[in-house]
């Protein structure tokens, strides 16, 4: 059993997808993707443990050893992801149920659930594999699946959202594909491990370049780098916000990884920093990227587009932290891809509890929820808070890394730029926490009631983990510290 | 006895012991009031306990937590932690009594929220005063900063939004801006945050890099309202008094001073701040400050407008006195902390309490108000001696060790800067109590609009403030006196702390 983990984490939700169809009553459906989703966060801290006791797993599927078979191959990195993205989906699927219930159809109900089941079926293979092609297809399925999931929003508009996305997404992901082509064709082989044996030798040929140009181009897309983020606001805006709430938290952290992975392991960080300018143009997109999407979530109505802007700000953060090219830098964006899931994952639950209850998150719909919806509201704020960087919430202690990681690699104006970012976010917080405390209940309505428990306490446990990993940071700055350390030996 | 290190958390954390009560009471104001009350007594005593045992040389110190790896939740006593302690500790209580005769005699909403927002503010004041290290009182100053926020935008109205909204962005500007990047930067080149006796940096630090950092701090840290960053203090004054009084003229600006004074004394320490070029710099514009804050407050008819920019000006005061970089400087900046703290709050007690009484917000209504109200404008003028720097009251002290912190590092210019705000200060502190008693010709009896109310107020029908409120004026007006004949407590404090700092004698 132990040592069919690697698969075991792949396959749950794989198999769960097709028994969902078979179930078809909505409620039942509902409980076993819970369990299933539970299962899988069972068998991610087992794999760290695994990983921590006995170091990087190895797993053959079907048994047939790599390179030509496919590998399953779990580090620290991976082992760190897999918690969060099972973690947060875990979470998400609690307050899965009124949500859904009140934004899609009794009929949708069964298929989202299926969509959301492949859709993490596809982000934890991404993430266990070993193998590049092996990420294109997990890619693809997890892809496709948040298509479908984005379409069923309540909103008009969600259809085309989720058409904008397939179409810019389908982009990226050919971009990948003809990337991981070049590279099977300069190395004969797709194990990631196998390709980073085998690359130095092709490394200085203009085919190889082309490749890793189209797989991070690809990649970009995928993740909302600026100005690839076009897809990500309306996606975010109008899908039903359980969805939301699970894709804000994984899966651009997911792209993040498969950035990650391909610089340093497969690469390596001296082909990819010094040979090419990859350095800075991952810090001047990340600060652009910071500036331009704060300044237009301040001008933002619809408070959900509003704080997808505001997740591509935070995206450039992560990427302007791996473009430092240090330990702390990394450092820095592997906590950032926790704190910022915990984050997004508290403030878009409690949207969608806000949702449940008003209907719109328009910022007219916000006025006087101060009093009506405090526990909401208070969430709103906490998770604001957060991503402003209040001492003694987790987006302190990435933004502590990253202003330390530039003045130590004497980039101190950039430090500067990215403490104005912050400033930035409070604007935008801020509009919100003046309309919900400061403006009277709009007089034509009954008073709203404050969201239902099932959507509050799942709310209120990733808020209260903002604070505590805010607090107790040895879990994420260690295994964070020991990532950076890992990548950067392993970087040939 | 309780021991000196359990004393010092419990001080830390008593104010928010007091708030489940707060919240639980909200419907019975009474029993809520007595929550507060009782708190603020027990945290008197506490203060006042820690006081008498510390020993400077075997001094408390608790770990709470490493947050970051190297970067502890800590708290250590030191002798300007312990004033500051004494000072805040003690006015809680004595605001919380005004307060309640304050907000019933206005008939102010949401008093439960007020009481439970102060208990936090006066609890991260406690562990900013007890601060070990620069990121502890970063924490607990970026708490300070969220927690009076409600209070400020107390009144819900545009006005409050609009001054809460000046009162934010500057503070968190400051703050994250340019606090945080200095803090991280000594981070960097330092190594360690942990105030220590003669500063944290070394030889490895080029004295650019350290005039750099300075300017960052002291434009980083926005409470203590050197100018250009001083405009969120009048638009604070858009708080109910009470706030105004213990926060804006003790708490809030009180931790800004303090901090430029730890600042200046354990991570830069005295010898450092007389090598770098910015502090020359940086010493013109604090005198600047005292100087075009003195002249504005001049200019303002309302009274928590020019108590505000008179805050401003004795704020300056302080850091001048830090970064005059000599240990009678430091001396008279501790000491001021004190003489103004108990001086100013007793001004904006009196300004609170003609706001209940007679509801009068412009200087130039308040002619002939003495007859009425005797009690407040004799403590409004023993407030204004304070902060002249005139006999019998406490303010003298520190004024004289300020000057002769001018005339030890022959500063002319800060020392003239001194002389002429002084005088700036009768300008436009004494009218006001003296035209009270003799008003001269004046008009009798005016129109006042109240709650779109118009209502004719006849001198004769003005009465004397709240009796609690008048209980909390006239014990803060006593103690500016007593300050002045026996000023020991602070002064041991104060001397202490200089002799740590080291520098040049005065």
């Amino acid at each position: 059993m132990i040592e069919h983990l690697p698969i075991l984490q792949v396959i749950i939700p794989l198999l769960a997808a097709p028994i969902c169809l078979i179930l078809r009553e909505a409620q039942l459906v509902r409980w076993f993707t819970f369990i299933a989703s539970v299962l899988a966060f069972s068998v991610s801290i087992l794999l760290l443990q695994q990983v921590q006791a006995h170091g990087t797993l190895s797993y053959s599927l079907g048994g047939w050893d790599a390179p030509i078979g496919i590998e399953y191959r779990i580090d620290l990195l991976n082992a760190y992801l897999l918690i969060l993205v099972t973690s947060i989906s875990s979470v998400a699927l609690f307050a899965a149920g009124p949500s859904l219930r009140n934004e899609l159809s009794e009929r949708k109900e069964t298929y989202f659930y299926v969509a959301y089941l492949l859709c993490l079926t596809g982000l934890l293979g991404i993430l266990a594999t070993g193998d590049a092609f092996n990420v294109f297809v997990f890619l693809e399925i997890s892809s496709l699946a948040s298509y479908t999931m984005i379409a069923m929003g309540r909103d008009r508009r969600a259809l085309w959202a989720s058409y904008q996305y397939l179409i810019m997404g389908t982009i990226g992901a050919t971009f990948i594909l003809i990337g991981i082509g070049l590279m099977y064709m300069m190395t004969g082989t797709l194990n990631m491990y196998d390709l980073a044996e085998r690359l130095p030798e092709v490394q200085q040929t203009k085919t190889v370049f082309t490749a890793f140009a189209f797989f991070v181009v690809g990649v970009c897309l995928k993740l909302a780098l600026f100005p690839l983020h076009l897809w990500l606001p309306n996606a975010y805006a109008y899908a039903p916000s359980i969805a939301t709430v699970f894709l804000a938290a994984t899966a651009t952290k997911v792209a993040i990884y498969v950035l990650l992975r391909f610089i340093f392991s497969v690469y390596g960080f001296e082909f990819s920093f010094s040979h090419l300018p990859l350095q800075e143009i991952l810090v001047a997109l990340g600060l652009m990227g910071v500036f331009a999407a704060s300044i237009v979530a301040i001008y933002q109505t619809n408070v959900k587009r509003l704080f997808a802007y505001s997740s591509v700000a935070q995206i450039g953060y992560m990427i302007l932290g791996l473009g430092v090219g240090s330990k702390t830098g990394l450092t820095a964006t592997l906590l950032h891809l926790f704190n910022h899931a915990l984050m997004k994952g508290a403030i878009f639950l409690a949207l969608a509890g806000l949702v449940y209850r008003v209907g719109s998150v328009h910022l007219r719909a916000f006025s006087g929820l101060g009093k009506q919806m405090p526990w909401t509201m208070a969430a709103i704020v906490v998770g604001g808070l957060s991503l402003i960087g209040v001492p003694l919430t987790v987006g302190f202690v990435s933004k502590w890394y990253l202003v330390l990681a530039l003045l130590e690699s004497n980039w101190w104006p950039i430090a500067v730029l990215v403490l104005m970012g912050s400033l930035l976010a409070v604007i935008y917080v801020w509009r919100i926490v003046e309309v919900a405390y400061f403006r009277k209940a709009m007089q034509d309505t009954a008073p709203y009631k404050e969201a239902p428990l099932m959507i509050l306490i799942p709310t209120w446990i990733l808020v209260l983990a903002n604070i505590y990993f805010g607090i107790d940071t040895g879990f994420t700055v260690g295994l964070s510290e020991q990532i950076s350390e890992i990548l950067f030996k392993g970087a040939k | 006895m309780i021991e000196q290190s359990v004393l010092m958390q419990l001080i830390i954390i008593l104010p928010l012991l007091a708030i489940p009560g707060i919240i639980l009471f909200s419907k019975w104001p009474n029993l809520r009031e007595a929550v507060t009350l009782i708190a603020g007594a027990l945290l008197l005593i506490a203060v006042i306990v820690f006081y008498q045992n510390f020993d400077a040389g075997q001094a408390a110190y608790v770990h709470w937590i490493e947050l970051l790896p190297g970067l502890n939740i800590s708290f250590r006593a030191e002798p300007l932690g312990v004033l500051f302690s004494l000072v805040a500790g003690s006015l809680w209580v004595v605001t919380s009594i005004y307060a309640i005769g304050y907000m019933r005699g206005h008939g102010e909403v949401n008093q439960t929220r007020f009481y439970a927002c102060f208990a936090v503010a006066i609890s991260a004041v406690m562990g900013l005063a007890f601060a070990d290290n620069l990121f502890t009182l970063f924490i607990f100053y970026e708490v300070l900063t969220l927690s009076t926020y409600p209070l400020v935008t107390h009144a819900g109205s545009d006005k409050a939004k609009q001054g809460g909204r000046t009162y934010l962005s500057i503070l968190l500007a400051t703050s994250i801006g340019f606090l945080l990047l200095a803090i991280v930067g000594t981070w960097w080149q330092a190594g360690t945050l942990t105030f220590t006796q003669g500063g944290v940096f070394d030889d490895s630090t080029s004295t650019v890099a350290a005039s750099v950092l300075l300017v960052l701090f002291i434009f980083g840290i926005g409470k203590a309202a050197i100018m250009p960053f001083h405009r969120w203090l009048p638009a604070a004054m858009v708080a109910p008094t009470p706030v105004s009084a213990l926060l804006h003229a003790v708490a809030v600006v009180k931790a800004g001073v303090f901090t430029v004074l730890k600042v200046c004394v354990y991570i830069f320490g005295i010898d450092l701040l007389r090598d770098i070029p910015a502090t020359q710099w940086l010493l013109y514009l604090a005198a600047a400050s005292v100087l075009l804050a003195s002249l504005v407050a001049m200019r303002q008819d309302n009274l928590k407008k020019r108590l505000a920019y008179s805050t401003v000006s004795q704020l300056g005061y302080i850091t001048i006195g830090a970064l005059l970089a000599s240990q009678a400087g430091i001396l008279g900046g501790a000491l001021h902390i004190v003489a103004h703290a108990f001086g100013k709050i007793t001004l904006f007690f009196c300004a609170g309490a003609i706001m209940v009484a007679a509801h009068k917000t412009e200087i130039s209504d308040m002619r002939g108000l003495g007859k009425a109200m005797p009690i407040t404008m004799i403590a409004f003028f023993i407030g204004s001696l304070s902060i002249i720097g005139l006999p019998p009251a406490g303010g003298v002290w520190s004024k004289w060790y300020l000057l002769m912190g001018t005339l030890d590092t022959h500063q002319w210019v800060v020392m003239i800067v001194l002389m002429i705000s002084s005088l700036l200060n009768i300008a436009y502190l004494l009218p006001i109590p003296l035209r009270a008693f003799f008003p001269g010709a004046g008009p009798q009896g005016k129109d006042f609009r109240e709650n779109n109310k118009i209502i004719r107020l006849e001198r004769a029908q003005i009465k004397e403030a709240p009796w609690p409120s008048l209980v909390a004026l006239s014990l803060t007006a006593l103690m500016t006196m007593v300050l002045f004949f026996w000023p020991h407590v602070f002064y041991e404090l104060a001397a202490s702390l200089a002799g740590l700092s080291g520098g040049i004698n005065g």
